[in-house]
């Protein structure tokens, strides 16, 4: 006899993601034009976002490698965009990502705190002036024009994939005894040792996922950006956003980044529009008073509403 | 023949040796003391065994493998646990998953997440913590964070355990609770080395005791032998 028991608190948050998910599937059916480049636009944050926040959510090592790994996936299209079919290329440039991830992992992640963050943030540096001193040196241009014609539906439901592949992953690894392992890491990397966890590895392979995720999405991003150039495949606001927006959502939750990426990335879009004046000043408000007065993020503030609403509950009966 | 045997072992910051050239072993199931003045390399030693430090020169051989060089989650997995001098718990996470990460990355074999369970509860009860699976290690009491360090060691499945100072601030009751303790883990048959200042904990729970002064040993014998020494004496109380 087998009986099925599902806890509704186990449960309910998949089951959003999914219904999501589904939504944003048919999304396109319902709402096509700008909406679908907004929002494969607020996508392509949140997976940034999420991926980050996979290897620096729980073990504290605050990485500002994105821009690398995204900028790594747009010369993948812009190089290889041609010969390759659009999900090979995608794939192709999250692998490269992750390679690279890899040797920058087994090179740097014995080191902590600060000395981690700001070598990350130096290899988007040296990647950058590499390939432009490649560009320059062997293929004789500065920039590219991307000639690959991909209408927006296209590249929307390419980035939704990535972020349905992107839940899944930290879904499962979260469950799984390595994510109990990595929030160890992050509690105290000594004792995690000393317990029989490989940290060294477990953090070089996490930390190459995470980087699989960013690649695949700077792959996809370089078609809609049509002509690229060093500075902007690597873009250091690439990596400072992420931070930023995971701090914003909330990093202890999963649920946290996704939040944090959409509804900053959606502010972004609607005062780059209404206000493109005063966009830089009002994003910088925002997130200031987001850090002063929202210490756990958007969802800590959830959260306390969760609460005060319980309590009001068994307070009338 | 020794579980647990170094010969030589040296380690030098900068140009202090804090351990030099100290030759020690470990019976299988017996519990022997590391005595000594603050600054006398005992924790050096402790952390040369653990693998968190490797011995330059010398050689360590756990269960008779040459054990010198390897990384502390492999010494971990071969069976050599340990709990630390200033408590390290994973002070965030609920005291039910410190013990269960011993038991899925720390144990020899796989056990499915049901058994883990489990067992990480017996651990709790077995070590005098049965009612606080569920709160946050950061809660804890110190005596009672000793504990909890006590079990995920145990849940490591180890045949040697490494215990550094384990009765330094806790009360007298505390005290005898924690020599209790050791004395059920020897009942494990389970190896003891362990560093202490509290005399009368070492003197009735071990039975060897090894004395370093300056990283060098200079004492080693029963508990008897030690408390009549002159050498001990002498490094203890001055001349």
């Amino acid at each position: 006899m087998m009986a099925v028991r599902i806890d509704p608190r186990k449960v309910w948050l998949p089951g959003l993601s999914l219904v999501i998910l589904l939504l944003l599937a048919v999304l396109p059916y319902l709402r096509p034009g700008y909406t679908i480049v907004l929002v494969y636009t607020i996508l392509m944050y949140v997976v940034l976002t999420m991926s980050w926040a996979l290897f620096s959510g729980p073990t504290g090592y605050i990485s500002l490698a994105p821009a690398a790994f995204f900028g790594v996936g747009i010369y993948t299209s812009a190089m290889l965009g041609k010969a390759l079919p659009l999900p090979v290329l995608v794939c192709v440039g999250g692998l490269i990502s992750a390679c690279l991830a890899l040797l920058v992992g087994a090179l740097t992640l014995r080191l902590k705190g600060i000395y981690f963050a700001f070598f990350t943030f130096g290899l988007v540096e040296l990647m950058k002036n590499f390939v432009l001193w490649y560009e320059v040196k062997f293929s004789g241009v500065r920039g590219r024009f991307l000639v690959i014609r991909i209408d927006n539906i296209t590249i929307y439901y390419i980035l939704l994939a990535i972020l349905a592949a992107l839940l899944l992953t930290t879904y499962v690894i979260r469950r799984s005894k390595y994510g109990l392992a990595l929030q160890s890491i992050g509690q105290d990397e000594e004792a995690a040792a000393h317990t029989g966890i490989n940290v060294t590895l477990l953090k070089v392979v996490i930390f190459a996922v995470s980087a699989i995720f960013i690649g695949a999405a700077g792959a996809i991003w370089a078609i809609r950006l049509t002509y690229i150039d060093p500075y902007i495949a690597f873009d250091a606001l690439n990596s400072f956003m992420p931070v930023l927006m995971a701090i914003f959502g909330g990093i202890g939750q999963i649920y946290g980044p996704i939040l944090g990426a959409a509804v900053f990335s959606y502010l972004r879009e609607i005062l780059i529009t209404r206000f493109p004046y005063h966009y830089m000043l009002l994003i910088g408000t925002i997130l200031l008073v987001a850090i002063l007065f929202l210490p756990d993020g958007l969802v800590g503030l959830v959260q306390k509403w969760h609460q005060r609403a319980l309590r009001g509950q068994h307070a009338n009966t | 023949m020794p579980i647990l045997e170094g010969q030589g072992v040296t380690r030098h910051f900068g140009g202090l040796a804090a351990v030099a050239g100290v030759d020690f072993h470990v019976g299988e199931g017996e519990a022997v003391g590391l005595i000594g003045p603050n600054g006398a390399g005992k924790t050096t030693l402790f952390n040369l065994v653990s693998g968190a430090l490797v011995p330059r020169p010398g050689t360590i051989r756990f269960k008779g493998e040459n054990v010198t060089g390897f990384r502390p989650h492999k010494i971990c997995r071969m069976g050599i646990a340990r709990t630390f001098q200033s408590v390290k718990v994973f002070a965030d996470m609920p005291a039910l998953e410190n013990v269960l990460l011993g038991l899925l990355f720390g144990a020899p074999g796989r056990v499915s997440p049901a058994d883990a369970a489990r067992e990480a509860a017996e651990l709790l009860d077995f070590v005098g913590l049965p009612a606080v699976g569920a709160s946050a290690a950061k809660d804890l009491t110190l005596a009672n964070q000793k504990r909890l360090e006590i079990a995920r060691a145990l849940a490591t499945k180890p045949q040697l355990l490494l215990l550094d100072e384990l009765m330094a601030g806790l009360n007298p009751t505390e005290v005898g609770q924690a020599m209790e303790l050791v004395t059920r883990i020897r009942a494990r048959g389970i190896a003891i080395f362990m560093i202490e200042h509290v005399m009368k904990a070492i003197m009735s729970v071990c039975d060897r005791i090894i004395v370093l002064d300056h990283g060098k040993k200079i004492a080693e014998g029963t508990p008897r032998e030690i408390a009549t020494s002159k050498a001990v004496v002498e490094v203890y109380l001055g001349e």
